[in-house]
């Protein structure tokens, strides 16, 4: 770092590093100093004129937003001169700004508002007819009102700069000038509503929350998004007990203000017409509602039968429900059930990579790292659509560190627009094309290289045996799909592996080997869709069914039980990087129970001491079981991400590439969840093509 | 889409007189030259010249709204501008502007029916020592009169 | 062609090829035949550091309007950087009554080209772009075959004149934007883009077109070096007054007798040209105000007007030499409906990208034509100055106080206009109230 300099504000001398903007220096030291089109991070602008400071020995005021600190350099924020150009910019500003703030989204969490109240004028001398223009719908997701637009071009920068989309720019001039969407007259983009969120004033608004709301009628929660795996912080807006918006404005969580479509706008799944809230149980060949104890007590009565006689059950639990409920889940079927049937969809191969790294715990990296490494390497993976927050932190990381990233991928991603290498490889042949990036990657003091389901089975260990051999510190992210995709994993639901990666007492039937098995008895599904496209061979098989929808699987199902969804209740995931993070319950669904509930109930009804069934006191059982998961209680409790490191030494592992399969999912798709979500369906760029953007 | 031999050539020569890599210099001639030849910035036009550049439609939506001469809506086969700015305003540039609305029957920005004739109150053209001065297309007129401005346009109509 | 009769007090330099009429361009073989391209021969036997000098002895400032010496510019350039460096001329002229460039483009290519390129052999570029403003086509066209004759003749291209110095030259043209004669907005037009003003620093000789070292000079700027090498620094500043060197093109505009474009002496009394070479103000009126350097510049009353047309006594006037233009305006004008002119081109021109400028402009030009119309008060006037003062030197780039210097000129030295206007309304007009927006 530069040596500190010493500069002078408003009488206060203050040591900052040299080459400090002079509105930051003041920030740091608690004096603000306003302004519109400054953001952090982002490129300078200088256009709202709002932070003009009076600095000594310059003529003219100087917008602290671009002046760089200097040794010596004398600093007046608040002299007479400074507060009359402020008041004169808002008094600008509101010549043609509409006050249509009664009626605004902005309304009460608007800084323009804020920054009148504070250092507005209390009469305006304008007098004059304002200059207007009507409101434009954009796309399902957004919504522009260039009337309100004060023309900062935060939205701009953050799709350009921040997504790389480059969708919205600027047309026409002067008073006439506004933002224009990518094509014209509307947007196509990753409607991810970045743009929303860092408008200061309620020039561009959200399809799903405009006119709904004032922000003082809604309580907040902040939850942890159950889309992808990426883990991203969102703050659920509930109005009575209705989620109306999602967004992350408090910059929590690792991923900042960052949401893709599916976090801030991917949540009216949860009031879709098609939720379940009523238990389902198959009467005469048809799925009829019966009530709570009815449907618990013939799924009680049909495991303890089975359970008796020694049957085969068959149990595949979920890459979206809790740590808690996964935990519980296997717990259930070991233990209660005596059953090693255990299985879910795998996304990625953690297990390999796990054993490959043989206790190496500092070699997993946290999205964190994504931002401060010196290289990352990209394999098999369209990262903007598919990982959306971890290709942000990239992208930042090369914007603010002058990082360097490749990409060794199939076809065209969007990294390549400023990837130092990238590679085209086919599938198969990517760990060969890794290889020819070798002198480039060694030359990076830090590298953090990220793999899909491309790279897995004994591939793992062979690109592991590479990073090790590139003598520079390598860390990993093994790439997978959902919320808890990386959870479930560590809480044991595989056949082989109990929680920790422990080897299992006995080794169970798969869930291809389930869904193949002709002599099944009883298949108990936990929130996941596997007959999706594939038919049970075991016909007469009873099966049961843990679900917000009827899907396929619940359609086949013997008894279906509706499940609260991860925005209505709590508990924790484990994200891609292996953070640990706490749900927070947000809106109500009549009729529904968490899946832990269902199950504890289940037990209850089956007589089975599996332990106090609460969240709390389930993560306390794992946090002193399962290994790695021993986090730091208040970090998760404040809302923050803890890393676990599941594994100290080898994985007793069988290697079964064959079982690691991507959804494939895009931005715009999230399995069998996506499916009921209006905003996703309703954008046109849905569902989103991979390896091409 | 392709455009004549003779502004495919110019265009192959334009896009080799910027930096590797920076082609995107030619986007605002390439437009003008464009609209000249197709009559406004079609929406083919918009995307053919993004692809041809290598810039995102948005890069192009920018730039149309931002200069004057662009537009994307067809103007009349003789559009005449007229100077209203100090130079010409003091020497009867307003009052030129108004002749040739009652003249055409049009306004400011206005075209007549038959498509022939477009109408536009510019600023300074850079030819105030010649007040007041207009545009036809691309010909400068200078100090021209109400009478001149008839004859003109008596003249253009004449050759259609 | 456009040329006035040649006057007998003008002092040719820039145009002293020019024959009236002049019925086409000057070809490549007249302006060779005439000394054309033997400063260039001369240019490339010296270091640039001499070049450099010479200019600098020259004491020519920028002819576009800012007045910033060419030398001490040139001199910016990082000849050392492994960056490629550019030439640009601006060529937009858009200052409203600035119509000098156009001659020059139109009549003698030859001699801008040779401007530019002994500017590339000073600052070692070997590629240059003509940015001249759209609605030139005609000039546009005219300067492409000059350009064509020159790569014909082997003064443009890879092997200039047998020195194996690369240099090459194009025109590149505007599309309708006043704001691109800002050099920094230019060359983000020149790079497709907005014609947006950047922030400064860097200036252009440190990241200019592309990023890489550039200097931005007016057509006029660059033409005046070919004399300045072929007779020495000394001889060109001795034409002029002391730091203020050599010739200008001044356009003579409004209510003259004999308007046009002349070439004067720096520091040529103000009176002189307007009375001798405009002919003094026509129909036998009397003389009411002056714009002296474009409608950018503060007006001055007659009484200001009895001094030398030079950067720095224009300044000292409180107005300033701008690009050359001179807007001479008789007893008859209406000031207030000028100013609210002036204002409207402003509104109309602004990019938008900063507050007081964007809005600024828009609010004073409505003001302003309310005033016009009769439909003012007193207080509106005090507000034109004051909202004037409100974007003075807080804009991003020089727009805004280009729009506001001459408003608060017009307020000051013709108040009793604008008072007049309100008295002899027709229209009655209550007086606004000012709309409290929070209830304390």
């Amino acid at each position: 770092m530069a040596d500190p300099i010493t500069l002078t504000i408003n009488g206060r001398a203050l040591q900052v590093p040299a080459g400090t903007l002079v509105i930051e220096a003041a920030k740091k030291h608690g004096i603000e100093i306003p302004a519109f089109c400054y953001y952090e991070g982002f490129t300078l602008q200088a256009a709202c004129r709002m932070c003009l400071v009076e600095v000594e020995k310059m003529g003219k005021l100087q917008p602290a937003c671009t002046l760089p600190a200097a040794e010596g350099m004398v600093v007046l924020t608040e002299s007479p001169k400074v507060v009359d150009a402020r008041k004169g910019m808002l008094e600008f500003l509101l010549t043609n700004h509409p006050l249509d703030c009664p009626v605004c989204d902005k309304g009460g969490e608007c800084e323009l508002q804020d920054m009148v109240f504070r250092y507005g004028a209390g009469e305006s001398r304008f007098v004059e007819i304002k200059h207007h223009e009507n409101e434009k719908q954009w796309s399902p997701a957004v919504y522009y009102d260039p009337a309100r637009c004060i023309l900062c071009y935060r939205c701009v920068r953050v799709c350009d700069e921040g997504l790389g989309v480059g969708a919205l720019g600027l047309t026409y001039r002067g008073v006439h000038a506004e933002i224009t969407p990518s094509h014209g007259d509307h947007l196509e983009c990753d409607e991810c509503g970045w743009c929303i969120d860092v408008c200061p004033v309620g020039a561009l608004t959200s399809g799903t929350y405009r006119y709904k709301s004032r922000p003082w009628e809604m309580n907040y929660a902040g939850t942890i998004c159950t889309h992808c795996s990426n883990g991203c912080k969102t703050t659920l807006s509930v109005r009575n007990g209705e989620v109306i918006r999602a967004n992350n404005r408090d910059r929590s969580g690792i991923n900042g203000e960052f949401l893709c479509v599916k976090g801030r706008f991917g949540f009216d799944f949860v009031h879709s017409d098609e939720r379940l809230q009523t238990p389902l149980l198959r009467k005469d060949g048809k799925l009829e509602p019966v009530s709570w104890s009815e449907a618990l007590a013939a799924v009680a009565a049909k495991f303890g039968e089975v359970k008796a006689r020694g049957g085969k059950f068959g149990v595949i639990g979920s890459t979206r429900t809790t740590n808690e409920e996964n935990y519980f889940l296997q717990k259930f079927a070991r233990q209660g059930l005596g059953t090693a049937n255990i299985d879910h969809h795998r996304s990625g191969d953690v297990v390999m990579l796990l054993d490959a790294l043989k206790g190496k715990t500092d070699a997993l990296a946290m999205v964190g790292d994504l931002y401060t490494t010196r290289a990352a390497l990209v394999i098999g993976a369209d990262l903007s659509q598919q990982h959306p927050l971890l290709a942000v932190q990239l992208r930042a990381d090369y914007r603010h560190h002058q990082s360097s990233t490749f990409v060794v991928t199939p076809g065209e991603v969007r990294e390549d627009q400023y990837a130092a290498r990238s590679v085209r490889a086919k599938a198969g042949e990517e760990l060969a094309a890794v290889e020819t990036l070798r002198e480039d990657l060694a030359k990076h003091e830090s590298l953090v290289i990220l793999f899909s389901d491309a790279i897995k089975g004994d591939a793992v260990r062979k690109l592991v045996a590479f990073g090790d051999s590139l003598g520079t510190a390598v860390k990993y992210v093994c790439l997978q799909d959902y919320s808890n995709s990386r959870g479930a994993m560590d809480m044991g639901l595989l056949p082989d592996l109990g929680p920790g990666y422990h080897a299992a007492p006995a080794t169970g039937l798969n869930m291809d080997q389930m869904l193949a098995a002709k002599d099944l008895d009883v298949l108990w599904v936990v929130g996941a869709n596997p007959l999706e496209d594939t038919a049970l061979a075991s016909e007469g098989a009873f099966v049961v069914v843990q679900d917000l929808f009827l899907t396929e699987t619940a359609g086949r199902a013997d008894v279906v039980l509706p499940a609260a969804s991860a925005y209505e209740k709590t508990g924790t995931v484990t994200n891609v990087c292996g953070e640990v993070q706490r749900l927070k319950q947000g809106p109500k669904v009549m009729g529904v129970k968490s899946d832990l509930e269902i199950m504890g109930l289940l037990a209850k009804e089956l007589g089975l001491s599996l332990g106090i069934w609460t969240p709390d006191k389930v993560f306390e059982e794992i946090r002193k079981t399962v290994h790695g998961y021993n986090v730091a209680l208040p970090v998760i409790a404040t809302g923050g991400a803890a890393q676990t490191t599941p594994v100290n030494g080898g994985v007793p592992v069988t290697v079964r590439p064959e079982l690691i399969r991507s959804a494939g999912d895009t931005l715009f798709t999230s399995g069998t969840l996506g499916r009921y979500s209006k905003m996703l369906q309703g954008v046109m760029e849905a569902p989103g093509e991979l390896y091409k953007r | 889409m392709t455009f004549s031999p003779e502004l495919e050539a110019k265009f192959a020569k334009m896009v080799q007189q910027y930096p590797q890599g920076r082609q995107k210099g030619a986007l605002i001639p390439m437009l003008l030259f464009a609209q000249d030849e197709v009559g406004a910035v079609t929406p083919d036009v918009i995307a053919e010249v993004a692809r041809r550049l290598s810039v995102k439609p948005v890069e192009v939506e920018e730039v149309i709204g931002y200069y004057t001469m662009l537009t994307k809506e067809p103007r009349g086969k003789h559009h005449i501008q007229i100077c209203t700015n100090v130079s010409c305003m003091v020497t009867g540039g307003e009052e030129l502007f108004a002749h040739a609305c009652k003249k055409l029957g049009i306004g400011n920005k206005q075209k007549t029916e038959d498509g022939q004739f477009s109408l536009e109150e510019t600023e300074c053209l850079g030819a105030c020592s010649w007040a007041p001065a207009m545009l036809v297309n691309y010909d400068f007129h200078f100090v021209v009169t109400p009478e001149k401005l008839d004859q003109l346009i008596d003249n253009l109509k004449k050759t259609q | 062609m456009l040329l006035n009769k040649p006057h007998p007090l003008e002092v040719k330099v820039l145009t002293r090829r020019y024959e009236y009429p002049q019925k086409d361009a000057i070809g490549v073989d007249e302006y060779v035949a005439k000394e054309g391209y033997e400063a260039l021969k001369k240019a490339l036997d010296m270091t640039p550091d001499a070049i450099i000098d010479e200019v600098k002895k020259s004491s020519l400032r920028g002819r576009g309007g800012a007045g910033f010496p060419t030398g001490l510019k040139w001199s910016f350039v990082d000849r050392k950087s492994p960056k490629p460096k550019y030439i640009v001329v601006n060529a937009d002229e858009g200052e409203p009554g600035t119509c000098k460039d156009r001659v020059i483009l139109e009549h003698e290519g030859h001699r801008l080209i040779e401007g530019c390129l002994i500017a590339g052999r000073a600052i070692g570029s070997n590629r240059g772009w003509i940015y001249i403003r759209g609605e030139y086509r005609t000039q546009i066209e005219a300067m492409d075959r000059a350009l064509a004759e020159a790569y014909a003749r082997g003064y443009l291209g890879d092997n200039v004149m047998g020195s194996g110095w690369a240099f090459h030259l194009s025109t590149h043209t505007g599309a309708g934007s006043y704001e691109c004669g800002e050099e920094s907005a230019l060359l983000e037009s020149l790079e497709g883009k907005r014609g947006n003003p950047r922030l400064k620093p860097p200036f252009p000789a440190t990241s200019g077109a592309f990023q890489c070292p550039t200097i931005v000079n007016n057509v006029e700027t660059y033409s005046a070096v070919p004399d300045i090498i072929l007779k020495g620094g000394e001889w060109y500043a001795a034409l002029g007054t002391p730091k203020n060197g050599g010739t200008r093109l001044v356009c003579l505009s409004g209510h003259l007798v004999t308007p046009g474009v002349y070439e004067v002496p720096l520091g040529m009394p103000l009176m002189t040209i307007i009375n001798e070479l405009g002919g003094g103000v026509w129909k036998g009126r009397k003389l009411k105000a002056v714009i002296p350097g474009g409608s950018s510049s503060p007006v001055l009353r007659p009484e200001e007007c009895d001094i030398p047309a030079d950067y720095d006594s224009l300044a000292k006037a409180g107005s300033m030499l701008g690009s050359g233009a001179t807007m001479v305006l008789d007893e008859t004008t209406d000031m207030v409906k000028l100013m609210a002119r002036i204002m409207k081109f402003y509104a109309h021109e602004s990019c938008g990208w900063c507050i007081p400028c964007r809005e600024g402009t828009a609010w004073l030009a409505k003001i302003l034509a309310r005033l016009d119309e009769g439909a003012g008060t007193k207080k509106d006037i005090d507000m034109v100055d004051e909202l004037a003062q409100g974007m003075f030197g807080r804009t991003f780039c020089a727009l805004g106080d280009a729009a506001a210097m001459p408003a608060m000129s017009f307020v000051k030295k013709f108040r009793g206009e604008f008072e007049a206007k309100i008295a002899n309304a027709k229209v009655y007009m209550p007086a606004p109230q000012t709309q409290p927006l929070v209830v304390l």
